[in-house]
């Protein structure tokens, strides 16, 4: 078969199975947009931003696991997909990034779209590729695929000068079955004697814990996860990245930990004797303080990726290996060992742990004059049967989303939790939308955040993707406002938006329902006709309570023992 | 913990971007570089690079483990953790009229220099060696006599059977 090199690029796309590229035009991709003119196997997604279509590929890869796929002009098509790039990059999500480059004999001539692709996006993706010759797109393309999607997953950006995708010339095309990169090894295993000192470990604990974060979901190994967890009988808690890998309804959950986490599963790391650390990287949002981090704990640290292990925190046994095959292995462990912890002292630490879950740490001052937040995100979660995908933008909003919507399935929870990008939600719900047409989508914003993003609601428009917009309205930048009360005496600078669009109107614009919600008593009634209308795109503006924090808090400096709790804690229901 | 200087040597592949990696690396995650020299092999598809860096053994850790990560590194190693040379070649342009013609041939002499060039005035010394020679050779000419350094920073390698190849 004789292909131009625009052909094999979307030849290659099919080869791989790719269902949907995001993406927008320009100068140096048009052969390549010709080339999807004439298929109709990869559906292409035309966005109203390049930003958008990173993260509407984004959210297309959280829901599925599969890569997602994007395709920008050079120049400013290259710069706007950054943010999206970088975003997938810390939370180690797989995308090929297509970028179309000026003619190869212009470059380095600052030519009209010139930007230099590959260095502007080196220090954020996995790997990327500059395209030397036409007959260089096919294997390239395999390459971009398998570094994308094997180990720690991440971004791939392939740079294509224009003149290698041109129509005229044609060449053989073969996609290749195999990838051999010699310095490219993801690694599978993970050490036995590591694995089998682990098992020993967690059978003489007597204040165990289980921290599990998103690789879990990466590696789809959350069965495994909950057989273990299970087996033991230990507490487990969650960083931001990888909830719903354990079912938040179950009761050895313990919530979410870190700076907006639990109490009970704040002390329980602060206490433990005993930590296995599963697909998480010790983020600073999650660890505090690093000198206060669990003062008494051995930790076992189990990550597919070798610098995640010893970067932020010591631990005592490092286990580098993929989650599933490390998982399995202390599962067939178990099952030839009978050795567990003492059933007393395992009793005695969840008699503990039930104590401080006793203080209630989630529990919010109830209104009936003015919208809670949180409450909001409870009704959501009811009225959706806790089975709706959730994608979020970043600020408070995110937290009462991750606090109070109980996620009990994987890839369910979507949101930018380690660059923590403002206008990732709505676009981010397009493409999980796309992935899964008959699911509940649902965006969880602000109004600040969502109007970073904003555009993409005429992408929702085009393609008729009836997704729910819950707009927490308070006004503020409320995560700013939040900090500025707490840490600069309420000095509120410019963290008060002023001059908000009606979201109503603006969403009738774009021929989608728009809902204003501004009484407590309003909010289940507006949500139950909201996610009735199942062929419309619904944005339901709630206007919320501008002094609501988010609690508990660990602020900068401070361990996980030191929470600043809501100020009624003890009197809340 | 303690700093120390370690000196990592690495096999990349020999493509354009594939020393930026490398280089921005450093930059990015604030580690130190001291010198770094690379060159293509006997293997045209390989470069092989030498990086003197320091830290301390956390952060030493967390270099090689993050340079081994990079898509183009196909093989590294810390040299310092066993027997090695690592040497250094530098070329010095220094001052050389009258009596202080015999004195800096005398001197290089003792350092084992060779002689590169040489005009009325100036000698341009050509020495190789492990960088405290070099240092000292630069403090026994002077600073009045020097009137140029160019150094190539450290290139290593393992001693015997250990090594590192594809």
């Amino acid at each position: 078969m004789e292909l131009s090199g625009g052909e094999i690029l979307i030849q290659s796309l099919q080869d791989e199975g790719v269902e949907y590229v995001f993406g927008y035009p320009g100068g140096a991709v048009l052969h390549i947009y010709d080339a999807i003119f004439r298929q109709q196997q990869v559906k292409h997604i035309l966005v109203r931003h390049e930003q958008g279509a990173t993260h509407m590929a984004d959210g297309y890869s959280r829901a599925t696991g599969k890569p997602g796929v994007v395709l920008v002009t050079s120049g400013p098509g290259a710069t706007n997909a950054i943010t999206g790039i970088a975003t997938a990059h810390l939370d180690s999500i797989p995308l090929v990034v297509i970028t179309g480059q000026v003619t190869s004999k212009y470059i380095g001539t600052d030519a009209f779209q010139e930007v230099d692709a590959i260095g502007c996006t080196r220090p954020c993706v996995k790997h990327n590729f500059m395209v030397k010759s036409a007959d260089e797109i096919a294997s390239v393309m395999k390459k971009a695929f398998y570094v994308a999607t094997t180990g720690r997953p991440g971004p791939v950006v392939v740079d294509i000068p224009k003149d290698f995708t041109a129509p005229h010339i044609k060449i053989p095309y073969e996609y290749p079955t195999e990838v051999s990169m010699r310095s490219y090894a993801p690694v599978s295993g993970g050490h036995v004697g590591q694995v089998r000192k682990a098992v020993e470990l967690l059978a003489q604990a007597k204040q165990p814990m289980i921290y599990t974060g998103g690789g879990v979901l990466m590696s789809e190994s959350h069965k495994e996860l909950c057989k273990l967890a299970q087996e033991l009988g230990y507490p487990v808690t969650s960083t931001l990245m990888g909830l719903g890998a354990y079912p938040a309804s179950d009761k050895q959950f313990v919530g979410m930990l870190g700076m907006h986490g639990t109490y009970e599963a704040n002390l329980g790391m602060h206490n433990c004797d005993v930590l296995l650390a599963v697909g998480v990287r010790f983020d600073d949002r999650v660890t505090g303080e690093i000198e206060h981090f669990c003062p008494n704990a051995k930790i076992i640290h189990v990550d597919i990726d070798p610098t995640s292990i010893a970067k932020n925190i010591g631990v005592d046994i490092p286990i580098v290996g993929d989650l599933k095959v490390v998982l399995t292995r202390m599962l067939e462990l178990l099952a030839q060992d009978s050795r567990r912890a003492n059933p007393e002292d395992i009793a005695r630490w969840w008699t503990q742990i039930e104590e401080w879950k006793s203080v209630k740490s989630l529990a919010y001052e109830a209104s009936d004059s003015v919208i809670k937040p949180q409450y909001v995100v409870e009704k959501v979660w009811e009225v959706t049967n806790g089975d709706a995908y959730v994608t979020s933008d970043v600020g408070q909003h995110q937290m009462w989303a991750a606090q109070y919507y109980k996620f009990d399935e994987p890839r369910r929870w979507i949101n930018s939790g380690g660059l923590g990008t403002m206008g990732f939600g709505l676009p981010a719900a397009l493409g999980v939308k796309l992935a899964h047409p008959e699911s509940e989508v649902v965006c969880i914003t602000g109004e600040a955040s969502i109007q970073m993003c904003l555009q993409e609601l005429s992408t929702a428009m085009q393609y008729g993707l009836p997704v729910k917009v819950v707009n927490l309205n308070n006004r503020y930048l409320g995560m700013v406002r939040q900090w500025q009360e707490f840490q600069y005496e309420g000095r509120y600078s410019n963290s008060y938006v002023d001059a908000l669009p009606d979201f109503v109107k603006l969403a009738e614009s774009y021929n989608h329902v728009g809902m204003k919600i501004e009484k407590p008593g309003d909010v289940e009634g507006a949500l139950k006709e909201a996610f009735a209308m199942k062929e419309k795109l619904v944005f339901m503006d709630f206007i919320t309570d501008d002094t609501e924090n988010v609690y508990p808090m660990i602020e900068a400096g401070k361990g996980h023992h030191e929470m600043r709790m809501h100020p009624k804690v003890g009197e809340l229901n | 913990m303690s700093v120390s200087k370690h000196v990592v040597s690495l096999l990349l592949e020999n493509e354009s971007g594939a020393l930026s990696r490398v280089a921005g690396l450093f930059s990015m995650r604030g580690y130190n570089i001291e010198s770094l020299t690379v060159a293509p092999t006997h293997d045209p598809t390989l470069s092989r690079a030498t990086i003197v860096t320091s830290g301390d053994d956390r952060t030493i850790e967390q270099i090689t483990k993050q340079l081994n990560k990079l898509v183009d590194v196909v093989r590294l190693v810390d040299l310092t953790e066993a027997a090695h040379v690592a040497h250094e070649m530098m070329m010095i342009k220094v001052r050389a009229s009258g009596v202080q013609r015999d004195e800096i041939q005398r001197l290089s002499g003792i350092y084992k220099g060779k002689i590169v060039d040489v005009t009325e005035s100036t000698f341009i010394i050509e020495l190789t060696g492990n960088s405290d020679k070099l240092d000292a050779f630069i403090k026994s000419v002077g600073d009045e006599q020097i009137l140029e350094v160019v150094r190539s920073g450290v290139t290593g390698i393992a001693r015997g059977e250990r090594g590192l190849k594809v």
